[in-house]
């Protein structure tokens, strides 16, 4: 087991491109940390800077006690799983999960304990003698798991790992990574720019936009204190309302209606409020015209002009709805108020 | 599905009896100088110098057979049929598995390592095709000679063998693998010697089996520098030894044209061999890969 740390870690590609700025961050023993952002954002890039497989332009990299930044991929006591497993296909799934043992020239005897324990948690124990081509995308994605497994290693590192699977298959995979990990106790990082992903699996979150963190935090404090603009609205299906407002006085207004203290910017900022934030009540003080209403099952989603903004809000499938005015209020110490020009949380 | 296509299967006949015709007609083309080669090997030589080639297959297989494969001329009496097969075996897959083995190094250096001027050397090999033996082959033989590789297998074999083909081809197949094979086996520990031997080297069976093919029945049918570089007997190939059986026309002897076609059809059949067992092979390892 070990932590990871990055200090001042950035890639400047061969072609000039800088694909990570400097950075830096510590992943605790044990913890289960998700990288999430957007197509091309980095993840994979810092990933693969971790894992070895793209060298480090500068800064310094630790795994355990050690600076890892020349060590080998195979010396650094990790192991990955791919986005497209990376299965050996002329391999059987013994002799996939058994190669990288093999390789550190472990005895026999000891490598089939271990192929048959991690078959057994992985319940691949059918499978052993099939070749990866005959198994399903859940079944690949396992025994990827599996050659990972069996390493023993101090550190998982996952790349989009769930992104190739049918929506129903994902759900499932997420739980049951999830439960392996706790089980394990092994420091893992893992790449999503699946923000549903994120926020259920991961001890702590990073959040990453053009080769930049905008926030480290838990899944909590990244989805109701969102370090920035970018957050808010990259976190949470839907995202964030964003809504003009003015900070005067130490407090920033939302068309005249003072709705949150304690703000020391002035002039023009933005407010954001989460859809399930704002609720339906003949009383409160926002008169919103709702033209289009989307029905989840669950829930809805009531889409709707303030003014001259839009927004979202959210309500449980036992709430009354119609088209036209409705008034809504917000729930208290919900709102988030961001610099208008640098999008950072205020 | 069986009442079903009865109709349509009535007028499907006329068009397969077509596509049928055409096809036997081709091998009738294809075979007919076979056909004929056997006929002339059937019958005594002076047969075959007094009216040529007819429709008469005679009663003397056996017996050419008999002196193809075992009966001997010459000075030395070391080029019997077994022994010039063997000669030609050794060259065919000689020639084959060295091309294979170097091509595939060659192309593993250019794919997977990064070399300075890999591009750059990747294109002087490939313009080596330019330059094919038959262009250089008096400073080869010069080579070769110097040497004293000249009546010795690797004299035969080595200078054939680098390749801008397989080279080529297998660079094309290196780079159609995905790099997250590679990146899993670096995390898995195979060095670059590992990753070769437990990973590409398997994952380009079809590639190695077509490749097979190809250069065996190239290397098979090599004739001028076989012609250039053995001068023992005992060295002859095949395609080089019955030259030398029809060239013996001196003198008051008739030559042994029984003998040498008998050859040619002994010569035929080795690369058929191969082209039929390692097709089969090469289906399998197309449809049983994973895509
Ligand atoms: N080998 C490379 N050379 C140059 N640029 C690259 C290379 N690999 C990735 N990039 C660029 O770096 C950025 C980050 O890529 P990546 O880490 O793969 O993003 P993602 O967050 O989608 O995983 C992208 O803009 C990509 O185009
Ligand atoms: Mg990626």
């Amino acid at each position: 087991m070990a932590q990871v740390s990055l200090n001042n870690v950035q890639k400047v590609y061969p072609n000039g491109f800088q694909a990570l700025h400097p950075t830096g961050f510590e992943v605790a023993d044990g913890e289960f940390v998700v990288l999430v952002g957007p197509s091309g954002c980095g993840k994979s890039t810092l990933l693969r800077m971790i894992a070895g497989l793209e060298d480090i332009t500068d800064g310094s990299l630790h795994i355990g006690d050690r600076v890892v930044n020349h060590v080998d991929p195979a010396d650094r006591d990790i192991a990955m799983v791919f986005q497209n497993y990376a299965l050996y296909p002329h391999m059987t799934v013994r002799k996939n999960i058994a190669y990288g043992l093999q390789n550190r020239k472990i005895a026999k005897d000891v490598i089939a304990g271990k192929v048959a324990e991690a078959a057994e948690m992985l319940n691949l124990n059918d499978y052993l003698d099939r070749k990866p081509s005959q198994l399903s995308g859940g079944q690949r994605q396992r025994v990827a798991m599996g050659r990972a497994i069996v390493r023993d290693p101090s550190v998982f590192l996952f790349d989009e790992p769930l992104s190739n699977l049918d929506a129903k298959l994902r759900n499932q995979m997420r739980v049951e990574i999830k439960a392996l990990q706790r089980r394990l106790g092994v420091t893992s990082i893992y790449v999503t720019h699946d923000q549903v992903e994120a926020m259920t699996m991961a001890d702590r979150i990073i959040v990453m936009n053009a080769g930049r963190i905008e926030q480290i935090g838990t899944p909590s404090e990244v989805y109701h204190r969102p370090a920035s603009t970018f957050v808010a609205s990259f976190m949470g299906a839907p995202p964030m309302n964003m809504l003009p407002g003015v900070a005067e006085n130490g407090a920033a207004h939302l068309f005249d209606l003072p709705i949150a203290d304690q703000v020391a910017a002035r002039g023009e900022v933005i407010v954001g409020i989460r859809p399930e934030d704002l609720i339906p009540d003949a009383t409160g003080p926002l008169a919103i015209e709702v033209d289009h209403i989307e029905d989840l099952g669950a829930h809805r989603l009531l889409h709707g002009a303030l003014r001259d903004a839009r927004l979202t809000v959210h309500v449980s499938k036992d709430v009354e709805v119609a088209h036209g005015p409705l008034r809504v209020a917000i729930k208290p110490d919900a709102v988030s108020v961001f610099d208008v020009t640098s999008g950072a949380r205020l | 599905m069986s009442d079903m296509t009865n109709p349509p299967r009535r007028r499907l006949r006329l068009g397969t009896i077509m596509d049928h015709a055409i096809l036997i007609i081709g091998v009738l083309v294809m075979v007919l100088p076979l056909v004929m080669l056997v006929q002339m090997s059937s019958i005594p030589d002076t047969e075959i110098i007094k009216t040529g080639p007819s429709l008469h297959f005679g009663d003397q297989l056996d017996d050419n057979f008999e002196k193809a494969m075992f009966g001997a001329t010459g000075f030395s009496g070391e080029n019997a049929g077994t022994r010039m097969l063997m000669n030609s075996l050794i060259l065919g897959i000689g020639f084959a598995v060295g091309k294979i083995v170097i091509g595939m190094m060659a192309a593993y250096a250019i794919v997977y390592f990064r070399l300075r001027f890999a591009t750059l050397a990747f294109w002087v090999i490939f313009t080596t095709l330019l330059l094919p033996l038959e262009v250089r082959i008096l400073p080869s033989y010069e080579v070769v000679q110097n040497l004293g590789m000249v009546n010795t297998y690797h004299g035969l074999i080595i200078p054939l063998i680098a390749s801008a083909t397989a080279t080529f081809f297998f660079r094309q197949f290196f780079r159609s693998v995905p790099e997250e094979l590679v990146e899993a086996a670096r995390i898995d520990g195979a060095g670059p010697v590992r990753f070769f031997i437990d990973i590409l080297v398997p994952l380009s069976q079809t590639m190695i089996a077509a490749m097979f093919i190809i250069m065996f029945v190239f290397g098979w049918n090599q004739y001028l520098w076989p012609t250039m570089i053995t001068t023992e007997e005992g060295m002859f190939t095949l395609v080089r030894g019955i030259k030398q059986i029809v060239q013996v026309l001196e003198g008051n002897r008739v030559p042994e044209f029984g003998r040498a076609n008998l050859l040619a059809i002994i010569a035929v059949v080795p690369p058929v061999l191969i082209v039929v067992f390692f097709q089969s092979w090469f289906v399998k390892g197309l449809t049983e890969s994973d895509k």
